[in-house]
């Protein structure tokens, strides 16, 4: 296998589990939110703390965590693996251990999103006749797009990004787990491997921009309708 | 419309019960008097601890049997003080906000409120680039066209200067007045805008309901005084335009006599509202002579109510109205004024503000 062949695998393999973690992880960091910021119950600054863990714990010890709770022999693995789902050294795994780790960046931003929205223009929306679905799909939905927007983006760069978790849970198998942070890695521990290294950080730059560029438009495009200018 | 609501809440209670009928029936209290309050429970947008709501042989809230109706499923429209638009919607967009939710059938036809409220230049503005009137209006169109069975109007002047007070209450008495034949509860401590809208008059302090009643009958009331506030308490009666003189006055009969009023802008033959201010009315035992006010009516005194300080409410029969005065505690002794007394009622012209003249 080339360089090349290489680099490539490793960027196509990083979108394709980005892409996968950001489609998850979106639908469960709203209602996480959702929660966080609109319910209130016993327990709840435990979850909040719990949430947030990733944050601040050592990726080595998420992936650690991650291995213990999914490998097949574990509980949670076992119980996967009767449905045919199967996470330890997979690209499957990649994804949840993105999805972990991009979890409390999500959460942040569509929390900070809902809780900006008045709860009085929901209570307008009521007293003329909306009921809560309705309220949420025309009236919160609307106004916490830029900031589901700005979480997305947030949770695709961070599993663009991941390494610590993803090596520790899924180790570094070609064409299966070995995304770009982690084939730079590989190509810095082969002599000879610093000018794919740099040409695979040079792609990483290239897709981070492009991804910061794209939530900036939608953002723009998004406020712009909220503002009623176009 | 018949409520009875106890609800506690910070260590404040409130402990009322009211009817409403057709027309407006304003609510007024002093801030913090708990009008908001009785509007979010009305809404369903508040449990109240103990409550009860009827209308139209429905029961929307019972506390005792556990009813609770959401507040999209009561079909009150709801105006606010601060209009509560949806920013993400243009004009346009929030009108159909409340088009989409009326019930098949009942719906206010969207033509009529947009010509109603004057909106059509409006519709493709965003909200956020409306004046607080034109706001408003929005608010108020919105309401309308979820076709509501009764219109919950919490403040929504309190945030506008006179100019776009003036804007608005025309509309408001097109309501009252015009097809729609709408109920309205309005919530208000501004008495020149009850003065002028309600039918109805609710008042409430410190929680529970002081007096309710025929605006008429509790504007004339001399108890009422303390509540509505000293500068403000005043009889309100009905007159009609008999003529308009080139010198800018207008003759106007109540029934009592006649009148002569500047700034009337009614045409002849229409009925007027007017608020006579109760410490604009002076008293006098004799007809006055030489004197620059317009305005004498010969009343009977029907009851004098000793306030806490040294003012005198007095209560005044004439024709069929009643007038209030507020005077001094010596002037009723100086006078000798005493329950059954013929006295003269002596106002200037000038008293009644011609943007206190209702339709």
């Amino acid at each position: 296998m080339t360089l090349d062949a290489v680099a490539w695998d490793a960027l196509r393999l990083s979108l394709w589990v980005a892409l996968w973690a950001t489609f998850i992880a979106v639908p469960l960091a709203l209602w996480m939110a959702w929660i966080l910021a609109r319910r209130d119950f016993w327990g709840k600054s435990l979850l909040n703390a719990l949430v947030h863990l990733p944050l601040v714990l050592p990726p080595v010890v998420t992936g650690y965590i991650l291995l213990v709770l999914f490998s097949p022999n574990a509980p949670a693995g076992a119980a996967l693996g009767a449905i045919g789902l199967t996470l330890a050294f997979k690209w499957t795994g990649a994804v949840l251990a993105a999805i972990v780790m991009g979890f409390p960046l999500m959460v942040r931003a569509m929390r900070l999103a809902i809780e900006a929205v008045d709860p009085k223009l929901e209570q307008a929306a009521a007293t003329l006749g909306a009921s809560r679905i309705g309220i949420f799909f025309r009236v919160t939905l609307p106004l916490i797009t830029p900031g589901i927007l700005a979480g997305a983006v947030m949770g695709f760069a961070k599993a663009m990004g991941e390494f610590g978790a993803t090596i520790t849970f899924v180790a570094n198998i070609p064409g299966q787990t070995q995304t770009l942070p982690i084939a730079i890695w590989t190509a810095l521990q082969i002599p000879g491997g610093e000018g794919a290294a740099a040409a695979m950080a040079l792609l990483s730059c290239a897709v981070a921009l492009g991804a910061v560029f794209l939530s900036e438009f939608l953002a723009r495009r998004v406020a712009a309708r909220i503002a009623g200018t176009a | 419309m018949k409520l009875r609501l106890k609800h506690s809440f910070g260590g404040f209670t409130l402990d009322m019960e009211m009817t409403a009928g057709a027309g407006i029936t304003a609510l007024f209290g002093r801030s913090g008097a708990g009008k908001s309050t009785v509007i979010n429970a009305v809404a369903g947008l508040l449990r109240p601890d103990e409550g009860l709501l009827e209308i139209d042989g429905e029961t929307l809230m019972d506390t005792a049997r556990g009813i609770h109706i959401p507040p999209h499923k009561r079909r009150f429209g709801a105006v606010f003080q601060d209009a509560r638009l949806f920013p993400h919607l243009n004009v346009a967009q929030n009108l159909d906000f409340g088009t989409r939710y009326a019930p098949r059938g009942v719906k206010t036809p969207r033509a009529d409120v947009i010509d109603l409220l004057g909106l059509s230049p409006l519709l493709t503005r965003a909200p956020a680039t409306l004046s607080g009137g034109e706001k408003q209006r929005v608010a108020l169109g919105r309401a309308l066209l979820s076709a509501p069975r009764m219109l919950l109007m919490d403040e929504p002047l309190a945030s506008l200067d006179g100019a776009r007070k003036q804007e608005i209450l025309p509309y408001l008495e097109h309501l009252r007045d015009g097809p729609l034949g709408l109920r309205i509860i309005y919530v208000s401590h501004a008495v020149d805008e009850i003065t002028r809208l309600a039918d109805t008059l609710v008042l409430l302090k410190e929680g529970r309901i002081a007096t309710q009643g025929p605006l008429r009958d509790v504007m004339a009331d001399p108890a009422a005084v303390p509540l509505l506030g000293v500068r403000e308490a005043g009889a309100v009666i009905e007159a009609e335009v008999i003529s308009h003189a080139d010198d800018g006055l207008s003759q106007l009969r109540i029934s009592a006599g006649m009148l002569e009023l500047p700034g009337v802008q009614a045409a002849v033959g229409s009925r007027v509202r007017l608020r006579i201010m109760a410490q604009d009315v002076l008293l006098a035992t004799q007809r006055p002579e030489g004197l620059s006010a317009l305005n004498v009516l010969p009343v009977t005194v029907q009851s004098i109510r000793q306030g806490t300080g040294p003012g005198v409410a007095v209560a005044l029969q004439a024709g069929t109205d009643i007038l209030l005065a507020r005077i001094t505690r010596r002037a009723v002794t100086t006078l000798g004024l005493h329950e059954g007394a013929q006295v003269f009622a002596v106002f200037q012209a000038t008293t009644v503000a011609p943007e206190s003249i209702g339709h």
